[in-house]
């Protein structure tokens, strides 16, 4: 579970983050929701201590992680997994070597041992024959499998994505949708996922931020928010022509 | 003022390399590879510079001292003398601020601009230490590349003198060890240690530091050559004021 309590973070004198305070649930995908500009990217890198909020503490389980020393920091980042935008995966080393990168880290297992576990991984991402090629040899989605792959491979207690689904295809993108979702439930961990992608927000929004200019508008989950009357939701939700007819099509119906 | 700020992000930097150390298996292996890519992937190039550049400075030295008064040995002591003081610690560490400088600002700039640093710091990993710290020590190497040029140099300088008609074996060789000072050797060895960390580190600031996309990452490599060339003259200046002065 992450408490975030009141963070306010400026960049200059442009307000990015104006007090936000929410809960997100372990063993649910948390979703952080709104346009572009909204301050949901820098409110993920507070989360992840790459950015430090002016104000505000954000508790990792009990423990503000502004009061941590840089030991207990360190210590926390070993239980992150974080899958991004373009996946971040290491060029220069093999799928095998990527994956198996936080294990040589912080582990002392034997490399057999490391082997067994990457194969493990990979093989629930349903990534198998492709240990030794390197990331730009294989695809896109294959790559954000990947990046998920070497996400969970020191099972984390909390997983972050930012935007899992830029630049794939709807098939794929609701394959690494459900691949997130079923991570998150299996290793009971807490999710946040960075998105704009209303597909994703149908598919695994069990706990929904809405964030607008840097305020928290609006929080609930994938069956509330198509019920919502809350104005910036509905225009966020029904921006798309998609989800205006599928709506107009509910409305005639009923 | 921003250079100011620039300078004091360089030893904020230098600071945070060496600290934080990555794990001693991880470290030992990220050196090996440094020591691969920066010093022996630069030997082929430096051989064929500093063979040819040694080759010429015999060549104009035979040609501007052709008075029969001055002895066909000064062709060699002039080759020494060149090579050992200016040609190989300094023109080849500029060379190589082209080669490595390059190579090391494009390679860091294109993992941060691909999030692979921001990768590396959420796992909990000093980013610093585990990418700039190995090139900092594979560089300490930097210095047997230069002596193989002041070699490879000299050697191109005999045979193209004695093989182009101008000295002789014996003139060549006799003029190499003529008032030879070793302390010259110690003065060159000391400005490349210097040059080799210049090398490592302002290359590694620029690609660590930069913004922006694809365009910025040329941008910083071009910058990156520049700076450490104007470093690299500088430091030159002073070392060589306070050593041979």
């Amino acid at each position: 579970m992450i408490k975030v309590e009141n963070i306010k973070k400026s960049f200059g004198d442009e307000e990015i983050l104006k007090g936000i305070s929410t809960v997100f649930e372990k063993g649910k995908t948390n979703l952080i929701i709104g346009q572009s500009g909204s301050g949901k990217t820098v409110m993920l890198k507070c989360l992840l201590g790459l950015f430090k909020p002016e104000e505000g503490f954000i508790f990792y389980e009990n423990e503000a992680i502004q009061n941590m020393d840089d030991e207990q920091q360190r210590t926390l980042r070993e239980e992150i997994g974080m899958l991004f935008q373009g996946g971040a995966l290491f060029d220069s080393m093999t799928i095998e070597e990527n994956v198996m990168f936080p294990l040589r880290m912080f582990t002392k297992n034997k490399k057999s041992e490391m082997l067994e576990r990457v194969n493990e991984v990979l093989e629930r991402v349903n990534l198998g024959g492709v240990n030794k090629k390197y990331p730009s040899e294989i695809s896109g989605g294959m790559q954000k499998r990947v990046s998920i792959a070497r996400a969970i491979v020191n099972k984390p207690k909390y997983l972050f994505c930012d935007e899992p689904n830029s630049g794939l295809d709807p098939k794929t993108a609701t394959v690494i949708d459900n691949l997130i979702q079923e991570i998150t439930h299996e290793y009971d961990i807490t999710t946040v996922v960075v998105t704009h992608d209303m597909n994703s927000v149908m598919e695994i929004g069990e706990n929904i931020v809405f964030l607008k200019n840097g305020i928290l508008v609006w929080q609930g989950n994938n069956k509330e928010i198509f019920s919502t009357d809350n104005q910036d939701v509905t225009d966020f939700v029904y921006s798309s022509d998609l989800f205006k007819k599928i709506r107009d099509i509910q409305l005639k119906e009923q | 003022m921003a250079y100011l700020e620039d300078i004091g992000s360089y030893f904020l930097m230098l600071k945070r390399t060496f600290g934080g150390f990555t794990k001693r298996s991880v470290l030992k292996e990220l050196i090996f590879k440094e020591i691969d890519d920066l010093i022996i992937g630069s030997l082929p190039i430096v051989i064929f510079i500093s063979f040819f550049v040694g080759g010429v400075i015999a060549i104009q030295t035979a040609l501007n001292v052709d008075n029969p008064i001055i002895p066909k040995s000064l062709i060699g002591y002039a080759t020494r003398q060149s090579i050992i003081l200016e040609f190989a610690p300094t023109f080849m560490s500029i060379i190589m601020a082209g080669k490595v400088g390059s190579f090391i600002t494009s390679s860091i700039g294109s993992m941060r601009v691909t999030e692979q640093i921001d990768a590396l710091e959420v796992m909990g990993i000093n980013s610093l230490n585990y990418l700039v710290f190995p090139k900092i020590i594979a560089l300490l190497f930097f210095p047997f590349v230069i002596a193989l040029s002041m070699f490879i140099g000299i050697t191109g300088g005999l045979l193209a003198g004695v093989y182009g008609g101008f000295t002789t074996y014996t003139d060549f060789t006799a003029g190499l060890q003529d008032s030879f000072n070793s302390f010259h050797l110690v003065y060159a060895f000391i400005k490349t240690f210097v040059f080799a960390f210049i090398l490592a580190t302002v290359p590694s600031w620029q690609g660590y530091y930069m913004k922006g996309g694809a365009l910025e990452v040329g941008k910083a490599s071009t910058n990156s050559f520049v700076w450490t060339s104007v470093l690299i003259i500088l430091a030159n200046f002073i070392i060589t004021q306070l050593l041979l002065s």
